[in-house]
């Protein structure tokens, strides 16, 4: 139980929600319209994303101005603590639900659908394997999935490696060496998007020569959409990264006073351990 | 419970100069938990209000036999949105409406621990509830999946269904936006010396209800987002002929789904554990039972998903296993009714309306538990399945459970939100015309059930006529009953006997030091509790 003495601080009414709001629903008729074809999706799809990034700049700005205005205390400070916990938490469940999708393809879907019962009445020459080359109703092209000891491994040390210059960087703020902290978040930054690089190089590689897509069954689905997914928060782990070596350039943080950097810390400890779990699931075993 | 010690000049000298801007700004960029709780119970009236005239057009339909109001398509895009509106737009923001005003209240904070971020969590919902409703007019019209969106169905449906994915997406960031601040609220701005085992248990089930909320709303964003890969991106998630499955759908949509559940009746039980022991000028018997029993449905919850599909071929270890784990969650239920019960045993009861609706929640509540325990025998849900007997057990639950909790809440907090006390006649009316139309409504359907009418359809085979004519005779007489509830609010926001600060003789916990209507900022230096 933290003892309230200081004031907890109470934000003045903000314009910046009722953005966000309006930039979500652009971008969703904006997709809408996209999908089903009709001309005006993708200029409402970017209007909308253009309003949430102005919305992001502008919120994410004043928390910022706030912060180092000396508005949050302590208090404030472990309710931040609480909540990104608790936001990474919710990320967890949402990587969760799609490697339970790929566990019960492999463990359970598939067996099923070479079972004897299937092979009667449906597909009679399908058989379960694991990566699944050619789909029970041969919907689908056969493809040539892709190994784990190439790009895949590359990547492991790489963002492995990324956690340690990042923590490196950390030690380098509480011990207040200015140097250390740049480099290293320089270096993970650099980390991070050689592993985007590569991941794009292996996307391409995937579609020109192996014949492996999106569209290739089950196994192009559960491939894509965990690696797509973890991409995805790199990309933004990398842009937070970014926003942070902004800021340590511009003399933000102090020693005892950085939770902005842990958060992101956090955040980017989290996609290195999914990317583990992704190495050993989908492109190991 | 806790005693309170807390000096009413103390906390709250402040309001007198609550600066905001005024008009319709004041409510778009408002970071005040009570606007925004405020605005979160208007809503989820518009929307309850909406559902309920889906609901009365299907029951129209449905009065005889035959085709006369609606087409089929449509029936069944009414069938979708009713159980989307209510689930997503009625009763989860109504609950969030409660904690919003009442959490910080009750625990001696000055607001939200996020209090923009409260703002936007509110907002995103309109922006959700016009794409729900937008989807109408989409071409091919609304989502006709029904409310679970089972695949392959909802793969084949048109724009609409695009519409409703990204309204899930949106409703499910605004819910864990919510619950997230809700958890930080709780654990981290308790006044002094309010211990987690003296918190008032509204509080304690909001706790393990935002829990659930994070856990699994991600989930569902998960189900949807397969969803709409298979749908326009070419995947095979839910498609056998590249090697899915769509049984999988109904996996991940349940893993979400039965937690889901409890997060719409947790908050209804705390709710009750505040009322009743006011009521019956008691303290709660066993609190340290009731969190403990809270947190042990919580956890259930997630293991007990696949009772929805015990007729899609399931090994018959796994059909014992869910129906086992299913009826254990009987047992902390259980105690829950046993505990409310021993509250009001010897106790020196009054029945104001919202004693009635809460004592009339633990009636009819009851009787939805009992039947969710005959939905869950295996042998019995598989004659079951998909029947109008479906239909009454979880409307005994959702209607009779966590909207009778809504409305006793509505009128025990009242007081404290408007400072007015609200028309005891005409709650007593709105009270016994839900209790009696509610069960004229659905306990015809338990009949309808066992005599094997399915669920969502518009027609039916003559047998069933006069049971159906019954229940739409009642859902009218529910519907307009709750105009009622609409005349007392509107009367008590105008004006009405002023209420004190204590409404209840007997009311414990600290929204009761405050005066009433509550000023615009409380608690800014926090009580102290003993």
């Amino acid at each position: 139980m933290t003892h309230q003495i200081e004031k907890y601080f109470v934000p003045e009414p903000s314009r910046y929600p009722i953005f966000g709001s309006v930039a979500l629903l652009l971008m969703a008729f904006g997709a809408v319209f996209w999908m089903n074809k009709v001309s005006a999706g993708p200029m409402i799809l970017a209007l909308g994303f253009a309003t949430l990034v102005y919305m992001l700049f502008g919120w994410f700005g004043q928390v910022i101005r706030e912060s180092e205005g000396g508005d949050y205390g302590k208090n404030v400070d472990v309710s931040f603590r609480w909540s990104m916990g608790w936001f990474i938490f919710s990320e967890v469940m949402f990587f969760a639900g799609f490697f339970g999708a790929l566990f019960y393809v492999r463990v359970i879907a598939l067996p099923d659908l070479s079972s004897l019962d299937h092979q009667q009445f449906l597909w009679g020459d399908f058989s379960a394997q694991w990566p699944i080359k050619v789909s029970p109703g041969s919907i689908v092209d056969p493809f040539t999935p892709i190994g784990a000891w190439g790009i895949p491994a590359i990547n492991t040390l790489l963002l492995l490696t990324s956690g340690a210059t990042l923590t490196w960087a950390h030690w380098g703020l509480i011990n207040n060496n200015r140097g250390q902290l740049k480099l290293g978040l320089f270096l993970t930054i650099a980390l991070g998007l050689t592993f985007l690089g590569l991941q794009i190089l292996e996307y391409a590689h995937a579609y020109s020569e192996l014949n492996l897509r999106l569209s290739s069954g089950i196994f192009g689905s559960t491939f894509f959409m965990l690696t797509g997914f973890h991409g995805l928060h790199v990309t933004i782990g990398a842009t937070m990264l970014i926003v942070i070596l902004l800021r340590v350039m511009k003399g933000h943080f102090k020693p005892d006073h950085h939770f902005a950097f842990e958060a992101v810390a956090w955040y980017w400890h989290f996609v290195d351990v999914v990317w583990l779990f992704l190495f050993v699931v989908v492109y190991w075993l | 419970m806790s005693s309170i010690a807390h000096d009413p000049a103390h906390g709250h000298g402040h309001d007198d100069h609550a600066h905001h801007p005024t008009g319709i700004m004041r409510w778009i960029a408002t970071t005040n938990h009570k606007d925004i709780g405020t605005l979160y119970l208007w809503f989820s009236f518009i929307m309850f209000l909406s559902g309920g005239v889906m609901a009365l057009t299907i029951r129209a339909e449905l009065f005889q036999p035959g085709l006369q109001i609606v087409q089929p398509e449509f029936f069944n895009q009414l069938t979708t949105m009713h159980g989307l509106v209510m689930v997503f737009g009625a009763i989860m923001p109504a609950f969030v409406g409660f904690a919003n005003w009442q959490i910080p209240l009750m625990i001696g904070a000055p607001d939200m621990a996020f209090a923009r971020m409260n703002n936007w969590s509110f907002w995103l919902l309109p922006v959700a509830a016009i794409l729900l409703i937008g989807s109408f007019f989409a071409p091919g019209g609304a989502s006709a999946a029904g409310w679970t969106l089972y695949a392959p169905l909802s793969v084949q449906m048109g724009m609409g269904m695009d519409m409703l994915i990204f309204a899930v997406h949106i409703m499910g960031a605004s819910s864990i936006m919510g619950a997230i601040n809700i958890v930080t609220t709780i654990l981290n701005m308790r006044a002094p010396g309010m211990t987690l085992m003296k918190m008032p248990l509204f509080c304690w089930t909001w706790l393990i209800t935002a829990y659930l909320l994070i856990a699994v709303m991600p989930v569902l964003a998960g189900a949807v987002t397969m969803l709409l890969t298979d749908r326009h991106f070419g995947t095979s998630f839910f498609n056998a002929a590249g090697g899915g499955d769509p049984v999988l759908y109904q996996h991940v949509f349940w893993f979400f789904g039965h937690p889901e559940v409890y997060i719409m009746i947790l908050p209804a039980f705390g709710i009750i554990s505040q009322i009743i022991p006011t009521f019956a000028r008691k303290p709660l018997f066993g609190y340290a039972s009731m969190v403990y029993a809270t947190a042990s449905i919580a956890i259930l919850s997630f293991i007990v998903w696949a009772h929805h599909m015990f007729t899609t071929g399931m090994p018959a270890a796994g059909q014992l296993f869910f129906m086992y784990a299913t009826m254990l969650i009987a047992v902390p239920t259980g105690v829950k009714v046993f505990n409310w019960i021993a509250t009001m045993w010897k106790g020196s009861l009054t029945f104001e309306t919202p004693m009635l609706f809460a004592v009339g929640f633990i009636f009819v509540f009851t009787i939805g538990g009992f039947t969710g325990l005959i939905c869950a025998i295996t042998p019995i849900d598989v004659q079951i399945q998909d029947t109008y007997y479906v239909v009454a057990h979880f409307h005994y639950v959702l209607v009779a459970g966590s909207l009778f909790a809504l409305f006793a809440g509505a009128y025990y907090w009242i007081p404290k939100w408007t400072g007015h006390m609200y028309d005891e006649g005409l709650g007593k009316l709105h009270f016994w015309c839900s209790m009696v139309f509610f069960n004229v409504t659905f306990f015809p359907m338990h009949f309808l059930g066992l005599a094997g009418m399915p669920r969502r359809i518009p027609d039916y085979a003559v047998q069933f006529t006069d049971f159906n004519a019954i229940a739409s005779v009642g859902a009218f007489g529910f519907g307009f009953s709750q105009l009622i509830f609409l005349v007392i609010v509107l009367k008590c926001i105008k004006g009405g006997k002023k209420a004190a600060a204590r409404v209840w003789d007997s009311a414990d916990g600290l929204e009761w030091t405050v005066p009433s209507p509550a000023p615009y900022h409380t608690f800014e230096t926090a009580p102290v509790v003993k």
